[in-house]
């Protein structure tokens, strides 16, 4: 408890090394991350969150690098997370955004930290978040979640950040395609980078006859940007949509809805996380199950009406069943 | 819990080849580590910010140069300035066996790894620095 005081401390006072050691407490897991996540909560919610998201090599790190830029020349200080995926086969990871990030290096007033996904299934885990708290915390006015490359299903991101870019590139695919994308519901803004290739002038035009049809329901009207980093085209347009986004979340309580829904589910896969975790830890449940697998396979009964059984047993006992671990 | 080894491939001075680091790169990650990768070019200042925002637990410098006995130094005591002491620093490249001799010395030097070193080795190594911590 005291030794987070401390670290909580330093960081507050701006301390770099803090602020890596923090977010490596948190990495490690465990009651220790736990409780300086504990101590931290109260000190989040201040910093703007952007999250850049889309498929692999789409041009992430290197929109971030340019938007990095302009942020600094507005003087807004900076975390960047990003996150990259762990080999599913040796559990190691080669993290690379930094390479793109050449604005960062250098300049004290950017923040970079590589993480590794770790067997997590969406372009963002929950631990991104956990270190972009920890950027909050540390005073940094915008804080930049890239997400590793996505493919067409990833919605949990829409709980990560004030605002949400999807990048796609002219080679995406066609516009059935881009219709059935769940990537494009959750997008704030939509971003066509690499625009200097062919077919960007019509993914754009699809993008945006998608997006105007939603625009009813959210009273916010998504924004195409095409930009080219090679050609250092757009970049200024996509700044604007950002502080357009930005300007249309404080009118309202539109900020602190999108916070409070982001935080409902946080809470929500943690309540599942641990529940889960105590369900196949119970040894009565884990006996029941083998027995009544035996059932299943000898096809006297049905999956559905086994799993059925077990919840109910499980469900009986469980008024003293849940306090005695731990 | 734990989190993997992470360890920061940085490659400080002027040459342009990062063939090998590349190389080092995927063997540890094949091994289990977290490996983040800076880029070319990079002065003695950029890789330590770096090591520092990353809060790597090693610091592998490639250096085919020729400067290894000015970077590798300097890399070093920049380091312990910012406060990561605890921070190993190896180095690989094109160091020929007596400058080798003479790095290993500097104290929180961990390891020099010279020209024809299998990837093994450096992977032996850096797990060897880690199995008496927790």
């Amino acid at each position: 408890m005291g030794s987070d005081d401390v670290l909580l401390q330093r960081l507050e006072a701006g301390e770099t090394l803090a602020a890596s050691r923090a977010m490596s407490v948190i990495e490690r897991g465990g009651p220790e991350a736990e409780s300086l996540l504990e101590a931290l909560h109260p000190k989040t919610g201040r910093a703007w969150r952007i999250a850049f998201t889309g498929p692999g090599g789409a041009g992430k790190s290197s929109l971030i690098d340019r938007v990095i830029a302009r942020e600094r020349a507005h003087g807004r200080t900076i975390g960047v997370v990003a996150e990259d995926p762990s080999s599913p086969f040796s559990g190691g990871a080669i993290l690379g955004d930094r390479v793109r990030m050449s604005h960062a290096q250098g300049d004290a007033g950017v923040f970079v930290r590589s993480l590794a996904s770790r067997g997590s299934e969406t372009g963002l885990s929950a631990l991104a978040g956990e270190l972009a708290d920890v950027m909050d915390a540390f005073g940094r006015d915008l804080v930049v979640l890239e997400s590793m490359g996505v493919g067409q299903v990833e919605t949990r991101v829409r709980y990560m950040a004030d605002t949400v870019v999807v990048v796609l590139t002219p080679e995406a695919g066609d516009d059935v395609q881009t219709m059935k994308s769940g990537l494009l519901e959750v997008a704030d803004i939509l971003v066509v980078n690499k625009c200097d290739r062919p077919g960007a002038e019509a993914l754009a035009a699809d993008l945006k006859s998608v997006a105007a049809l939603r625009e009813r329901s959210r009273g916010w009207a998504t924004p195409v940007v095409q930009t080219s980093v090679t050609e250092d085209r757009g970049i200024d347009a996509l700044e604007a949509a950002l502080e357009s986004h930005r300007a249309f979340l404080q009118q309202d309580g539109r900020r602190e809805a999108r916070r409070r829904e982001a935080l409902r589910e946080r809470v929500r896969l943690l309540v599942e996380e641990r529940v889960r975790a105590d369900l196949w830890r119970d040894p009565t449940l884990a006996a029941r199950f083998d027995a009544i697998l035996e059932a299943v396979v000898g096809g006297r009964t049905s999956p559905h009406r086994a799993a059925r059984d077990l919840a109910a047993a499980r469900e009986a006992a469980a008024p003293n069943s849940s306090h005695h671990r731990r | 819990m734990n989190r993997p080894i992470k360890v920061l491939i940085a490659k400080p001075g002027l040459d342009g080849h990062d063939r090998g680091a590349k190389v080092i790169a995927n063997a540890l990650r094949d091994a289990g580590m977290e490996v983040v990768y800076t880029g070319l070019h990079q002065t003695p200042e950029m890789v330590v910010d770096a090591a520092l925002q990353e809060d790597a637990d090693v610091v592998s410098v490639s250096i085919l140069s020729g400067a290894h006995m000015t970077l590798v130094p300097r890399v070093r005591e920049l380091m312990n300035e910012r406060g990561l002491s605890d921070v190993k620093l190896i180095a690989g490249g094109i160091i020929p066996d007596p400058d080798a001799e003479a790095l290993k010395k500097l104290p929180g030097v961990a390891g020099i790894f010279g020209p024809g070193t299998s990837t093994k080795d450096v992977v032996a190594f850096i797990e060897s620095l880690f199995t008496k911590r927790k």
